[in-house]
């Protein structure tokens, strides 16, 4: 309808790839530091702070990250607060990462074995200490793969910033699609590029799953 | 001020239950479809046949890097493209099982990665035929062990299933954005919603439960927590 596929076609495709990292970014790292806080508060000594996190953790895990998505974009407004597509796809990924990255990594630290536990507190180190340079070093090797796992379920989620209209990558190719109308093959392209990024992040992942030589804890992943 | 208004959206509860349904329905046709699709695939990636191990991989490593909404796309698409016009429901299911049947893939491989060769050798032993072992000592055993991370696989599948609403199937997240265009109350609609699939979580959790308790009695006899 509106001529053939072009270079300019994929420079645009590129540059929704380009904001597809971005955003994966932009959730790893707010998923990550909230995520670090949930992990330590499911583990924490105040039974509020457990049962509060542990809430959390189930309300989030039990709703679909397209359903925030539109709570923050449409919901927000709604009552007065505004937002900018990116804030809102920001919001939601980082909220919704943060349930499970802060899953994962309650799982890792408390896989640090319990004498290794028992005989920093025989050391008369303090929580804090005991944590810092006893459990965490640790456990940062136990959570490296899964978390280098779930990086993939993180970028094939921010295809769904797509629905709030932010241009990533799945949206550039459904803006493409609107002036070509070549849907399967635009598609496929998106496909493609999409596989291009999380490809690499998944044989990494099962690379240090085998140097770590234990069965993966957590293989599950949404969308 | 604003003021916030539940009771609107409470008031159309029928249109939310059909969605509720709808997202229900296509969440069991997927899971049954796409554990047959996904028992399949892991028999076909032990089969040491190179051409079924191959095609497996390749099925397994496509669906598992790309994102569910762009696989929804190529299907709808692609079955139009071949001239095929087919319900929104129906391309959603399809699509659906596609993509859960290559996680299963993984999960169930998994588990049959996890019989031991002294437990087959057993069987010869005890001079059961080869499709005896196959069903007694690997599938079945296989399949209790990956037993959890099977179901909460197929309970984040039907939260994936949302997306569909992006081909308008007419799920509970679809039913939520017309009803949030009709009353102008995104923030309760969401909500409702949001809350509503997190009770469709804890039946499907609670169902897996019991149905554990019926396929693998076992189980249950050995003590193991599921």
């Amino acid at each position: 309808m509106g001529g053939s596929l072009n270079a300019n076609h994929l420079v645009f495709l590129l540059q929704g790839a380009l904001w597809t990292i971005v955003l994966s970014v932009i959730a790893l790292v707010g998923g990550g530091i909230v995520g670090f806080v949930v992990a330590l508060a499911r583990i924490a000594p105040s039974r509020v702070v457990r049962i509060a996190a542990a809430g959390y953790v189930g309300l989030i895990q039990g709703t679909p990250l397209l359903v925030i998505m539109f709570l923050t974009f449409f919901g927000l407004p709604a009552i007065g607060i505004r937002i900018t597509p990116l804030a809102a796809a920001s919001v939601s990924l980082t909220i919704y990462v943060a349930a499970y990255l802060g899953e994962i990594w309650r799982g890792s630290i408390l896989s640090v074995p319990t004498p290794q536990w028992e005989a920093a507190e025989g050391l008369a180190l303090s929580r804090g200490q005991r944590m810092l340079r006893v459990v965490l070093p640790q456990a940062i090797r136990i959570a490296t793969p899964p978390t280098v796992g779930f990086v993939v379920q993180i970028i094939k989620n921010t295809s769904l910033a797509s629905v709030v209209g932010f241009v990533e990558l799945a949206r550039s190719g459904q803006i493409i699609n609107n002036s070509l109308f070549e849907p399967f093959l635009i598609y496929a392209i998106v496909a493609v590029l999409y596989f291009a990024l999380c490809y690499p992040v998944s044989r990494l992942s099962r690379r240090l799953e085998r140097r770590a030589g234990q069965p993966r804890g957590q293989t599950l992943a949404p969308a | 001020m604003i003021t916030l208004d539940f009771p609107a959206i409470w008031e159309r509860w029928p249109s939310l239950l059909d969605g509720a349904v709808l997202t229900l329905q296509l969440a069991a046709v997927a899971t049954v479809c796409g554990g047959i699709v996904g028992i399949l695939g892991a028999v076909a990636r032990r089969s040491g046949n190179p051409v079924a191990t191959r095609i497996a991989g390749v099925y397994v490593e496509a669906i598992r890097n790309t994102p569910l909404l762009v696989q929804i796309f190529l299907v709808y698409f692609g079955l139009a493209t071949l001239g095929l016009k087919l319900s929104a429901v129906f391309v959603a299911g399809l699509a659906l099982t596609i993509n859960v049947g290559a996680y299963t893939t993984e999960i169930v491989r998994a588990g049959f990665e996890s019989i031991h060769r002294s437990q087959i050798e057993a069987g010869e032993g005890l001079a059961l035929s080869k499709a005896q072992i196959y069903r007694h000592v690997i599938l079945l055993p296989a399949l209790e062990r990956v037993y959890p991370a099977l179901t909460s696989q197929f309970v984040l599948l039907m939260l994936a299933s949302s997306v569909t609403s992006q081909i308008s199937a007419e799920e509970l997240t679809a039913v939520a954005n017309y009803i949030q265009s009709d009353t102008y109350r995104a923030f309760e609609t969401y909500i409702t919603v949001a809350v509503l699939y997190v009770l469709l979580s804890l039946v499907m959790r609670a169902g897996f439960f019991g149905l554990g308790f019926l396929l693998f009695p076992r189980r249950r006899r050995l003590g193991t927590p599921l």
